[in-house]
């Protein structure tokens, strides 16, 4: 594998993460981050229609006139979206009945639109094919993450397996209820950017109100 | 009666687009630094959401779900599959002839309006609103009222978000949390804020 392939699959999942650092994409994720299976299947998904619409629309990249270039990505977009769903549904169909309408808004995934646009548009089927797959695992790592952290405090188990014995098994571990809610995948990704930010020192935002340093007193 | 108006309430309080779904997250996030702006894209995040869903609504009906040909002689017809190319379809074409409608004959809200519509067809509250519309089975009636409510709920999400965000412009936050992440926190605790909500019942 050239070093240019392996960038392209590396550098989105660590430093250039679309989630933490370009807030692309969490919007139809983290409500199917309850637990790891459901969120390995997703994640899976996503970085399939990333990976396959970057290719395709790559390859269409020079007939497809620029002023309906937005439909015509979602047209491809929403075909391959239809595929996958259809084949969880074959395949997987509890899984696919857990993520209910989360497959079917991968279409509105900003990750899918956004390589499509920024990257597909002006690069090789081929590069843009590895660049959708290294977007879609980034955003898998964040999903996995967080679905990591909920499934353990929130049931004790980690897929499927029990990890820590809660109490109503007989168990020591009391389960912490507030990890099966929504507001626990805010918190975790706020402290997730947190912590990527304090490595990657670089990310951090400049703040857009300074307060003045206290002046000092006379003596 | 009674049904709409719980319906109502739910779609707007217990069951959050933005807050307990996760939806239109980017937009968000992203469209919250200031009171103006968000006021803006929460209305046209209403008008059209309230829009699309009861004509996604009639698309269902009459054309994808099992048997709804039969009026062109096809009972045995099942176009289902077709359902997420279809919505999206109408979605943008709706946001579109929104564009021009407003652009010829209510050009005061285009100015107010314009730039965030284009934004609105990839708001994944929009094809997600339709979709849980298909997947709870609302009568046209019901998704005229959860279209406005869900609309609504999103409103609110995104206006207080944008109120607590200029606030907090003036605290001092620790340079990791610096914008992005201290919004998430901000974001998790309105989400519990909100789930107080969800022991109502009407």
């Amino acid at each position: 594998m050239s070093d240019s392939t392996k960038t392209l699959i590396l550098s989105p999942v660590f430093s250039n993460n679309p989630i933490t650092l370009q807030i692309l994409g969490i919007c139809s994720a983290l409500a199917v981050t309850t637990t790891m299976s459901t969120s390995l299947v997703m994640a899976a998904s996503v970085a399939v229609v990333t990976a396959l619409s970057s290719m395709f629309i790559s390859m269409l990249r020079h007939h497809i006139p620029s002023s309906i270039r937005i439909i015509a990505q979602m047209a491809i977009i929403a075909s391959l979206v239809i595929v996958v769903d259809q084949i969880l549904r074959a395949y997987a169909f509890s899984v696919s009945k857990q993520l209910s309408v989360f497959v079917g808004l991968i279409i509105t995934n900003c990750i899918v639109m956004g390589r499509a646009e920024g990257f597909a548009m002006s690069n090789p089927p081929v590069a843009s094919f590895w660049d959708g797959i290294g977007n879609g695992l980034g955003y898998g790592v964040i999903l996995i993450i967080v679905a990591f952290f909920r499934e353990l405090l929130g049931s004790g188990k980690i897929l499927g397996l029990t990890l820590l014995d809660t109490v109503s098994n007989g168990g020591w571990y009391v389960p912490n209820g507030l990890m099966l809610l929504a507001p626990s995948a805010f918190f975790i990704i706020g402290l997730l950017i947190w912590g990527l930010r304090t490595i990657y020192i670089n990310q951090c935002e400049t703040p857009e109100y300074v307060i003045a340093n206290q002046t000092k007193l006379m003596q | 009666m009674e049904h709409y108006l719980s319906l109502l309430l739910k779609a707007i309080f217990i069951e959050n687009m933005a807050l307990s779904f996760f939806l239109g997250m980017c937009t968000f996030l992203a469209v919250s630094k200031k009171m103006e702006t968000a006021v803006g894209l929460g209305i046209a995040v209403v008008v059209v959401q309230a829009i699309t869903i009861p004509v996604n609504n009639l698309v269902f009906q009459y054309l994808l779900k099992l048997g709804a040909l039969s009026w062109l002689g096809l009972p045995e017809i099942d176009l289902s599959f077709l359902g997420f190319i279809t919505y999206i379809g109408v979605i943008a074409a709706i946001v579109q002839i929104l564009e021009f409608f407003l652009d010829k004959y209510i050009p005061a809200l285009y100015n107010a309006l314009g730039i965030y519509l284009p934004l609105i067809t990839v708001n994944c509250a929009i094809l997600g609103g339709t979709l849980f519309m298909v997947e709870r089975e609302y009568t046209f009636n019901e998704s005229l009222v959860y279209g406005f409510g869900s609309g609504f709920g999103w409103t609110l999400a995104i206006i207080s978000l944008a109120g607590i965000r200029e606030k907090l412009k003036y605290s001092d936050v620790p340079n990791g949390l610096q914008g992005l992440g201290i919004t998430f926190i901000t974001a998790g605790l309105m989400a519990l804020g909100f789930m107080s909500f969800s022991g109502i019942q009407l």
